[in-house]
């Protein structure tokens, strides 16, 4: 199968090419990018003209649901590919917890069988992520792990943290961590500040994350192990981070798309859509997360997609499930922070396209000819109503319900299959 | 919910009452000018007055408190209301019911009026969201967040015995992390236009954002209450001697405690007041809590009619379909 995408604005964050060109897929990679070879006879063209035609999005953090919902997952990957994302990343806090190669084989089998996005699943970093033993993390990688994460917050005992690191650098295996002092974060549901003090929710002081980044990164200086750090969330944070990779550690770091857009005082009087995890934090420390990116302390945009239920989100604030759907938001929020930041679409993009597949080590992400042609092509100014109806996701409840969105997939090709548009 | 004033009609009446947050002046200025006509109710031979004739007032308890339900059950059967109590704690809540799926159930036997307390912040917003516009939802207290008929009633006395709020200093000593009656104070005192409301306690006891509030913040009971004119003291529960807050009772007494040696330094004719239950020998000294500053009891008689007028002020507000 040969395909044409012809006429179309090309942005490939990777080598910097940003203008009308042509893309050119022979069978599922890459075989032309920019001028089209005058004997490539295609069998299938798609008139991209008007439109943008990018590396499909890697999403760092996306639960499908599987395993425990039976049948979810299928419904996710439409989400994914409606938002033109072709490789999703799932974090092992499903249920029961991806720690065993049964069930990473199950859920890769599910994956395929969607014919949806590419799956890149994170083992459990402990038995039942429970913090207290590991997992078989090196039989879960030759199952097709690609990392090993500890979901909620780091293993409540140090000792365990230190003994993950040796174990995985011996087998070279990444850790993913998500930077939570679990004793200081408590059972805080809000960030600590004036907006939690004056609703009178328990909350989560910047020390739980800090105090969890130096226990991190003092013991990669003691191991070497490799680390991700997920879902950033303070300015004091980012700016250790800045420090460590600057000092040469092997770190790097992403945030959540909610993040990059809202602060605690969007919770207004109690909203649950606004319950998040990492909370959602002060004015600066947005600013914080937009400079990190900006400098490139912050590697990556995530989702964080979770479909959570009316059932779990209709409830007070402190009660309510955090997260959000955001498969489908990733791409047009990914824009609206360009736009109102002034920052470079081919600067933007990269943040959801090639810069998270380095930070899995894939070769996607890229427009670069032999590589697996996973890609979107989207219109910049389609505008669009997040409404329950317009989403493909379980999932019905963002932060942004009700918003006029701009940027949708037309096309979304994985490994040259046209799987949405086609 | 978005970020529109959910406790008002579009009008701009009071329909909900959920925090004296985002209460306008004229609102508070009528709850408490309402309750001085109830006042006197009480001691008639009828206490009673028809102005909820027919309605259900369903009092809704998600945590206990025997005493703010009853002082709740009383105003609204002189208002003549029906009043039934639910003891959600022990039916369904336990059984797995959800908060909404519980109201809806309520609002099908023609309730006219919620009356909740919750062990969450917030729990009355999410119920006033989901009610039917003809149902009127008043909070009783919601996790640390607000308690408005208690700073609502705490304004009354207030004003009983100071008059005007405009000159006034007024400390809210103890356990503000913790309270929903300090927040529900803190508002309705900078919106009643109290030049200086004072935030006295140990840094463990004091949420982060007083200043934004307009507070200023003690560390120290002596230098917090002196010159005041009303000391607010709050209760200090048995549980935060648990963890790190605080080492112990004895010591919190020690530098905490209200004795009269302390209150020496607030005004001469300052009042001390308490939401009760009170700790006596913890928060506050026993010749303090019955001496001649203290206007601790009348605080309880006053609810009941501050009460009275936030239950029939919001019944006669209507909200458009």
């Amino acid at each position: 199968m040969r395909i044409l995408i012809t006429k179309g604005r090309v942005i490939d964050p990777a080598s910097g090419l940003d203008r009308v060109a042509d893309v050119c897929i022979t069978d599922n990679r890459f075989a032309a990018v920019g001028e089209r070879p005058a004997d490539f006879r295609p069998d299938r063209t798609i008139d991209a003209a008007g439109l943008i035609v990018a590396p499909g999005l890697v999403d760092l953090c996306a639960r499908m649901m599987e395993p425990g919902t039976e049948g979810a997952l299928k419904v996710e990957m439409q989400a994914a590919l409606a938002g033109g994302v072709t490789g999703v990343v799932c974090p092992p806090d499903t249920d029961p917890p991806l720690d065993e190669p049964g069930l990473v084989r199950m859920l890769r089998q599910s994956s395929r069988a969607s014919a949806g996005a590419r799956t890149y699943p994170l083992g459990a970093l402990t038995a039942g992520l429970k913090g207290e033993t590991l997992a078989e993390i090196e039989t879960l990688s030759q199952t097709g792990c690609v990392a090993f994460m500890q979901t909620r917050s780091l293993p409540h005992d140090n000792s365990v943290l230190l003994q993950a690191m040796r174990y995985a650098k011996t087998f070279e295996l990444p850790l993913w961590l998500r930077p939570v002092e679990d004793t200081l974060a408590g059972a805080g549901v809000a960030a600590a500040g004036a907006v939690a003090g004056r609703l009178g929710l328990p909350s989560i002081p910047v020390a739980a994350e800090t105090v969890a980044l130096q226990t991190i990164f003092e013991l990669q200086r003691a191991t070497g192990a490799r680390v991700h750090i997920c879902r950033l969330s303070s300015q004091k944070g980012i700016e250790l981070v800045r420090l460590a990779k600057r000092e040469g550690l092997p770190v790097t770091a992403d945030v959540t798309i909610h993040h990059v857009h809202l602060i605690d005082v969007d919770i207004g009087y109690f909203d649950p859509r606004f319950r998040l995890d990492p909370p959602l934090r002060s004015a600066r420390d947005r600013d914080a997360i937009i400079a990190g990116l900006a400098d490139g302390t912050i590697d990556a945009i995530c989702s964080d997609h979770a479909p959570i239920g009316d059932d779990d989100k209709q409830l007070p604030f402190g009660e309510a499930a955090p997260g959000a759907t955001a498969l489908e938001t990733l791409l047009p929020l990914t824009l609206k922070w360009a736009s109102e930041n002034k920052v470079p679409l081919v600067q933007a993009l990269a943040k959801v396209t090639s810069r998270p597949a380095e930070v899995l080590g894939e070769d996607t992400g890229r427009l670069t000819v032999g590589a697996k042609a996973d890609v979107v092509v989207f219109d910049p100014e389609q505008s669009w109503r997040v409404t329950a109806d317009a989403l493909k996701s379980a999932g019905k409840t963002t932060p942004f319900s009700g918003y006029e969105l701009q940027g949708r997939a037309r096309y979304t090709l994985v490994g040259g299959d046209i799987r949405l548009g086609g | 919910m978005g970020t529109r004033n959910p406790q008002l009609n579009s009008n701009g009446e009071l329909h909900h009452l959920l925090s004296t947050e985002g209460l306008p002046k004229a609102v508070i200025e009528r709850i408490l000018s309402t309750a001085d006509s109830f006042i006197n109710v009480a001691e008639r031979e009828v206490k009673s007055v028809p102005l909820l004739r027919g309605k259900s007032v369903f009092n809704l308890f998600f945590e206990n408190s025997t005493r703010t339900r009853t002082t709740f059950e009383i105003a609204a059967r002189r208002l003549s209301a029906d009043v039934f109590n639910l003891d959600i704690v022990r039916s369904s809540a336990a059984k797995g019911e959800s908060l909404l799926d519980t109201i809806d159930n309520l609002s099908a036997m023609q309730a006219d009026m919620f009356v909740v307390r919750h062990a969450t912040s917030g729990a009355p917003y999410l119920i006033a969201q989901h009610v039917a516009p003809h149902i009127h939802v008043i909070n009783a207290g919601d996790g640390r967040h607000a308690h408005p008929t208690q700073g609502l009633l705490d304004m009354y006395t207030i004003r009983h015995y100071k008059k005007d709020f405009t000159n006034l200093t007024v400390a809210i000593v103890g356990d503000i992390l913790h309270s929903r009656v300090a927040r529900s104070d803190i508002h309705a005192l900078t919106t009643l236009g109290v030049p200086e409301v004072r935030a006295v306690g140990p840094l463990t006891l004091l949420p982060a954002g007083l200043e934004e509030m307009g507070l200023r913040v003690f560390t120290k009971l002596e230098e917090g209450i002196r010159g005041a004119d009303v000391i607010i003291m709050l209760r200090l529960q048995n549980e935060r001697m648990k963890g790190a807050l605080l080492p112990s009772a004895q010591e919190y007494f020690s530098y905490y405690g209200l004795t009269p040696e302390k209150l020496a330094l607030a005004k001469p004719d300052a009042i001390v007041m308490h939401p009760g239950p009170m700790n006596r020998g913890v928060e506050i000294d026993s010749r303090v809590a019955d001496g001649a500053a203290s206007v601790i009891l009348p605080q309880v008689t006053f609810g009941i009619a501050v009460r009275m007028a936030a239950l029939s002020i919001a019944a006669s507000s209507s909200r458009m379909q």
